[in-house]
């Protein structure tokens, strides 16, 4: 920065040669640093800016790997929104399952986070062990285990049978039951957001609790006058995280279904949907239609929550 | 103060001559105390039930899975594990192999291409490095289906589909922008001072990377090696999309064959196969697991 402004002030009065110098000092400074970041631009451009662009323009073609892409306008666009059931199939799958997982992740996620923040013995053994699942939960072999556990005669039924009498019905193959064994499988997951809890936990000043105290307040006005207030930009934060991954989601539903996304449709995630299309159907041009449709919800979701976050995240250095 | 007070007397020889001396407020302190232990021991069991129970029936003759409630196996009988390694036409030698082969190559990817790119946007001064870091943050909000048609149509024309060359070469090339950020932002902390007396001892930018910030910064290197392996070795639209022939099968792909072709008639053996796939991922956990837990938190680190 120094150097900078020297530079500037000074320039008018250097003689030709000493001006010349800088000026290749500075293209060397240049050249070393694009030097350094070399692989990442050439990364960036083969396999960020240029795919988008090509998925772009496959959005407006008819191409199935074969033989050259043909463009066909919005062709594929109309057909989404207008003779395309599967299409908002998979938005209503996708948008169930994370209007049911999200809220009940987080919530689980606060209430187990806050247990933990007051400083009990073997606090960090639980925590950790809470956060197994999550870092298992995304594998195979986790939804080749959920699978089993809710089959007709799988362990759930055996232990409601053994506990309560009760005969439960195959989870997975009914249609009405399925979305909700994989809104499990992700809350079962709730390690990671109450690990960042936590950490915000940490954060809010004990005095406001012990002045509270003082005032007579009692445990719930102090979650909902302090803890929620206080904590309100990492719920923020979590909630933002936990929509992108809900409209991410794949391994699952794939694994559980079979790759089908049934019964009849009801675990036909978006994802799983845009994956048929372009890989078992091989209309790449439809699948990039509906990709830059998946990319231009999770941005409005993006857009919305930070446009509304200023009605309800408080920041504490903030000056409002 | 409160909470020293509620975590130590229950398990000190003195507590019942303290709990006369306090008083009702101690016993409900620790009946506090007991009461969220209970919740937690009983919360833990919830949560790791299904993980246990499969571990036990992996030792499970196959006619008592569906019924045989029990974490503890009447046996420990290995014979799911050895029939279940070769009970595919590839052995199961393959696919850890497979699995073992992609996840270092791109843990030594990630690890050095991110911490060249890093070091460049938090030390080196160079026209334009503001505005390719913002691009750069800009592709952490990038979902992969955006990109996953076009670059399977690269890698198809470059004739790469079937082998592990999609899965590791754009991690060679810092394709992982998270790794970018985290290590941006560890490379701030370190002193520029050390970096300018070196600059001053005549050291080349390259040498101030490798031999003062890469030794200074194992922990977020660290970080970022044990995130890398676990999230490849858990990784199946990756292998799925890109790899056709049974023996360039990674673990979780040979798996959801496993369940596939068995129909679902051996799940002793899928389960066997299913703790050893989640056994490297579990060993990392406890070793790396301070390491781990503080790069969530710090980052909200999530996959």
């Amino acid at each position: 920065m120094i150097g900078k402004s020297q530079t500037r002030s000074t320039v008018g009065t250097q003689p030709a040669s000493e001006r010349l110098s800088r000026s290749r000092a500075a293209t060397r400074r240049d050249l070393i640093g694009y030097a350094f970041i070399a692989p990442w631009l050439i990364g960036f451009l083969c396999f960020s800016l240029g795919p988008v662009l090509v998925s772009l323009y496959l959005s407006f073609t008819k191409f199935d790997l074969l033989s050259p892409a043909v463009w066909i306008g919005s062709e594929n666009y109309v057909r989404m929104f207008t003779q395309d059931p599967r299409f908002y199939q998979a938005l209503k799958v996708t948008f169930t399952y994370m209007l049911w997982e999200v809220p009940l992740k987080l919530s689980f996620a606060l209430m187990v986070a806050m247990v933990l923040d007051k400083a009990i013995r073997g606090g960090a053994f639980y925590r950790a062990l809470f956060y197994i699942p999550s870092l298992l939960g995304g594998s195979v072999a986790i939804a080749v285990l959920w699978r089993q556990l809710f089959e007709g005669n799988g362990t759930v039924n055996q232990i409601l049978m053994a506990l309560f009498g009760y005969k439960g019905q195959g989870w997975i193959s009914s249609p009405d039951t399925a979305i909700y064994t994989l809104v499990l499988l992700a809350v079962w997951q709730f390690g990671s957001p109450m690990i960042i809890f936590l950490a915000g936990l940490r954060q809010v000043p004990q005095d406001l609790y012990e002045a509270a105290s003082m005032d007579g307040a009692g445990a719930f006005r102090k979650f909902y006058k302090i803890t929620l207030p206080m904590l309100a930009p990492v719920i923020f934060f979590n909630m933002v995280l936990q929509i992108i991954e809900g409209f991410k989601a794949f391994t699952p539903a794939y694994v559980v279904s079979g790759g089908t996304g049934g019964p009849i449709d009801s675990t036909l995630f978006y994802t799983l949907y845009l994956y048929q299309e372009a890989f078992s159907y091989f209309r790449m041009g439809y699948a990039s239609a509906m990709a830059w449709v998946l990319l231009i919800i999770i941005g409005i979701f993006t857009g919305i929550s930070f446009l509304t976050s200023k009605y309800w995240v408080y920041y504490e250095d903030d000056p409002r | 103060m409160k909470t020293t007070l509620a975590s130590s007397p229950g398990m000190s020889p003195t507590s019942s001559v303290m709990q006369k001396r306090y008083g009702p407020s101690l016993a409900r302190l620790l009946a506090g105390t007991l009461t969220r232990h209970g919740l937690l021991v009983a919360a833990s069991f919830l949560m790791l039930y299904p993980l246990l129970w499969m571990l036990a029936s992996s030792f499970k003759p196959e006619a008592i899975i569906f019924t045989d409630l029990s974490l503890i196996p009447p046996s420990f009988d290995f014979a799911n594990y050895s029939e279940g390694w070769v009970a595919l036409q590839q052995s199961f030698t393959v696919f850890f192999k497979n699995s073992i082969l992609v996840a270092v190559l791109v843990v030594i990817g990630n690890v050095l291409s991110c911490s060249i790119t890093a070091y460049a946007f938090a030390r080196l001064e160079f026209r334009g490095r503001r505005i390719w870091f913002v691009v750069m943050l800009g592709t952490l909000m990038l979902p992969y289906h955006v990109t996953l048609i076009p670059q399977y149509v690269l890698f198809l024309k470059l004739g790469w589909i079937d082998t592990f060359l999609p899965l590791i070469v754009p991690k060679f090339l810092a394709a992982d922008a998270f790794f970018i950020f985290l290590m941006v932002q560890f490379f701030r902390g370190i002193p520029r001072e050390l970096d300018e007396a070196a600059v001053l001892d005549g050291c080349s930018p390259w040498r101030i990377y490798w031999k003062i910030m890469m030794p200074l910064s194992t922990p977020v290197l660290t970080t970022t090696a044990i995130f890398s392996f676990i999230w490849t070795w858990n990784d199946f639209l990756g292998p799925l999309v890109y790899l056709n022939d049974a023996s360039n099968y990674t673990v979780p792909l040979a798996l959801r064959s496993f369940m596939d072709s068995t129909g679902q008639s051996a799940w002793g053996q899928l389960f066997a196969m299913s703790v050893l796939a989640i056994l490297p991922i579990f060993l990392f956990f406890l070793f790396f697991q301070r390491l781990i837990i503080e790069g969530v938190a710090h980052s909200g680190m999530k996959r």
